[in-house]
């Protein structure tokens, strides 16, 4: 095994979709959904007090366990793609 | 794009050994109950789950029904008919063990769940009156209202109850740790399982997990034909975590499958055919019975087994004449005439008639609190749509009382696949196990949706509370193994794992899944051949020999993301090869073979199991029912779990129906121990 040392890079992956949207003004940072996401696409940012990245957006589940987790209601915003998104009309 | 220091700490080749009596790997449903029942037996117990245990799995964020409870107190069936039932459903490639447990202890998880905080019934009456609801007891039914043993349940606060419970009883968690490997020893000619190893998947530590006995509850392997690397998380019914990494390991360490021959035509996978499941207008599982209606807004009729037409939406829910109950749910897709329910008239009828697509499923026209129960309850309480579809479609305006929902293609399933794109779903198979849930390694037992022929949350809550009452027993007989040993192994295992790291401009992990994906699909789809399945095997043998070693990763995240598309890989292989082991085809497990056409002869109406010994493929042959006369097997082994209810009852504080037990002072504990058994025999038990 190579002894080399590893430093650790991530850049957030181009995904065709946006499952999640943080609204900066309402989320306080505290990284709860970071900490219950099971796929674990969510960052810390490196400051404090900012939302996280969403550095892996292609693997989210839309679980919505993020929005459930979150202390500050609208902080999160969950969205399937758009082709997902089934229609609805008046009844007949 | 910007680069972004990783956050976490740089954890590589630093190593950490973790010792308990039982260990256990999987944090899902499964996973909790079996820690649980070992930690309440008295045992130290680690848990190791990859993503958050509080969150984690096929149920992390929810669910909505709980089915075969069929000793609630309400019930009007026996466990013992359910399961039988579902064993003959399913012509006996059906895991009749498991199925049993499920049925006899499956309300009693349920109760232990209201005791951890979850709530399994209407405590605030909030659908007092309805036709669904026991006044009494505040319990709520699905599908069968006559019968009553399918329960509706508030489950997306289970995971989260499960977890303050395994806090309190000292458990020790693991998470964000990947288990990678199973250690395993040799005495006295047999193997037997005394640990694990696992990676930490933001830091890239390695564990090591030393144990008396081990349960494998780490889920089915997925995205081996349905991948899209822009929408991964979408590919499945399951999460992304959930992919087989648990059969794979316990491939390459020897352990027993059956039924992996069986995959069936694609159901579900929201990345592309299909709407995420119970998003579209539809009247399965969480939407039964909607009302359905046509482009025109005319009702579709919903008939009985005999194609009688049903008049009100009350009758959705009862059994036919002459019928005693009808099956519902997971794995039920086109039932038996005897067991078969109330649906809407066929496809094929409704174009006859003049019916007129699109359909929609039209809640506007159901009684209140069947409308409430499935748009606000179900769908609230169903995993991963009480966001993004209750309140996501609450927030774009729909009313249930005035819009209508549209359905997609022909079927309830809102998708039409193609034959080649197939999953592991519908009953598929897993870990081949005896009475005990144990594996043909001594030590190593497994539970959920790793057992073959798995289907719900109800059946990986019992299975995984029973596998981890009888590991617990196993963990009392031995003592830990020194662990140096292993560490041959545990060096070899280090290297592998690590390795993507080392790679510079390396391939990304998706494009490999894409490849065996498209492997699979072109190699065994719908109609299978040995040709076909042995070029399969070749090609993905020099995937494994060529490819996985340019595999690069920059971070811990994308190795386990790389790991798990070797796990991927190291499964597809074991189901081609299963597939050549059965040299016929087969209706009930969805297998078409074109050098050998006969459907299902008398001569291969048996389980076909099959291992890896020293790089070899073993095939086996296990009959039909080899699992003995359910409730009487079921009994013999399990004396002190029925005298445990019978006592609590006795004192009132058990509302369960108890099979057999007239009353508690009769009641005498007759256990079977250390049975011996081949498969066939007396309950095959694994000796």
């Amino acid at each position: 095994m190579s002894k080399k040392h590893i430093e650790f890079t991530a850049e957030p992956a181009f995904c065709s979709a946006r499952p999640i949207v943080f609204d900066s003004d309402i989320c306080v940072g505290c990284n709860r959904c970071a900490e219950v996401c099971q796929v674990d696409i969510l960052v810390p940012s490196v400051k404090k007090g900012e939302p996280p990245v969403v550095m892996f957006p292609g693997e989210c589940y839309y679980c919505g366990s993020c929005v459930m987790e979150c202390p500050n209601e609208g902080a999160i915003k969950l969205r399937h793609p758009l082709m997902n998104q089934a229609k609805f009309v008046p009844v007949k | 794009m910007s680069q972004y220091q990783w956050p976490y700490r740089n954890e590589i080749n630093e190593e950490e050994e973790v010792t308990s009596d039982v260990l256990v790997l999987g944090g899902g449903i499964a996973g909790c109950y079996a820690a649980i029942a070992a930690a309440r037996k008295g045992q130290s117990v680690t848990l190791v789950e990859k993503g958050a245990t509080v969150r984690s799995g096929a149920a992390g964020s929810g669910f909505d029904h709980w089915e075969s409870a069929c000793t609630n107190p309400c019930s009007e069936v026996t466990p013992k008919e359910i399961a039988e039932a579902y064993v003959d459903e399913q012509d006996y490639y059906s895991n009749g063990i498991a199925h049993y447990i499920e049925c006899r202890e499956g309300y009693d998880r349920l109760l232990d769940m209201e005791s951890f905080g979850g709530k399994i019934r209407d405590t605030e009456g909030e659908f007092q009156g309805a036709e669904f609801r026991d006044e009494k007891t505040g319990l709520m039914f699905a599908y069968d209202y006559k019968n009553k043993f399918t329960i509706r349940v508030w489950g997306s606060g289970f995971k989260p109850a499960l977890y303050r419970e395994l806090k309190r009883l000292g458990v020790k968690i693991y998470d964000r740790t990947e288990a990678t490997s199973l250690l395993t020893c040799t005495e006295n000619g047999r193997k037997r399982g005394v640990g694990a190893t696992g990676m930490n998947v933001r830091t890239g530590k390695i564990l090591i997990f030393r144990a008396k006995s081990t349960i494998l509850t780490m889920s089915r392997p997925a995205r081996v034909w349905l991948f899209d690397p822009d929408l991964v998380g979408l590919c499945e019914f399951r999460p992304p975590q959930s992919i087989g990494s648990g059969h794979a390991m316990g491939w390459r360490a020897g352990i027993e499958f059956t039924m992996m021959e069986k995959s069936v035509k694609g159901e579900f996978s929201a990345a592309g055919r299909s709407f995420p499941p119970y998003s579209a207008g539809n009247n399965h599982n969480t939407w039964y019975a909607a009302t359905m209606v046509d482009a025109r807004g005319v009702e579709i009729p919903y008939v009985d087994r005999d194609g009688k037409e049903l008049s009100t939406v009350s009758q959705r829910y009862y059994p036919a004449e002459g019928q005693k109950f009808f099956l519902k749910g997971g794995v039920i897709d086109n039932p038996k005439y005897e067991y078969r329910g109330p649906e809407t008239l066929e496809f094929g009828e409704l174009m006859k008639r003049g019916y007129k697509l699109p359909f929609y499923a039209d809640l506007s026209r159901m009684p209140e609190a069947e409308r409430k129960v499935i748009w606000g309850m179900m769908v609230g309480e169903e995993g991963k749509t009480k966001i993004p579809v209750l309140q996501n479609y609450n927030q774009r305006g729909f009313d249930p009382t005035k819009h209508m929902l549209q359905s997609y293609g022909t079927g309830w399933q809102s998708a039409s696949f193609l034959p080649q794109e197939r999953q592991l779903f519908g009953a598929p198979g897993g870990i081949m196990h005896d009475w005990d849930l144990k594996t043909n390694i001594d030590g190593i037992y497994a539970a959920g949706d790793q057992l073959f022929a798995s289907d719900c949350c109800g059946f990986a809550a019992a299975t995984g509370y029973y596998a981890g009452r009888k590991a617990s027993e196993y963990a009392k007989t031995v003592d830990l193994t020194d662990i140096s040993q292993s560490r041959e192994e545990i060096e070899r295992e280090k290297e592998r794992l690590y390795a993507p790291l080392y790679v510079e401009n390396g391939m990304d992990w998706r494009e490999l899944n894409m490849a065996v994906a498209k492997a699979m699909q072109n190699y065994c789809g719908g109609i299978k051949c040995k040709d076909l399945l042995e070029e399969g095997i070749d090609l993905l043998k020099s995937y494994e020999r060529d490819i996985v070693p340019q595999i690069g990763c920059r971070n811990p995240h994308e190795l386990m993301r790389a790991h798990e598309v070797f796990d991927i890989l190291e499964v597809s292989q074991m189901i081609l090869h299963a597939c050549l082991l059965r040299e016929s085809s087969s209706e009930p497990l969805c297998f078409e073979r074109s050098d050998f056409p006969e459907i299902d002869p008398q001569e291969d109406k048996h389980f076909i199991t099959i291992k890896k010994e020293n790089g070899k493929i073993i095939k086996g042959i296990v009959p039909h029912g080899y699992f003995g006369e359910l409730e009487a097997e079921y009994e013999k082994r399990n004396g002190d779990y029925i005298a445990e209810l019978v006592k609590l009852q006795a004192e009132g504080r058990y509302d369960g129906k108890i099979p057999n037990i007239k009353s508690s002072s009769d009641y005498k504990i007759k256990t079977v121990k250390n049975f011996r058994a081949d498969n066939g025999e007396n309950g095959g038990g694994y000796e």
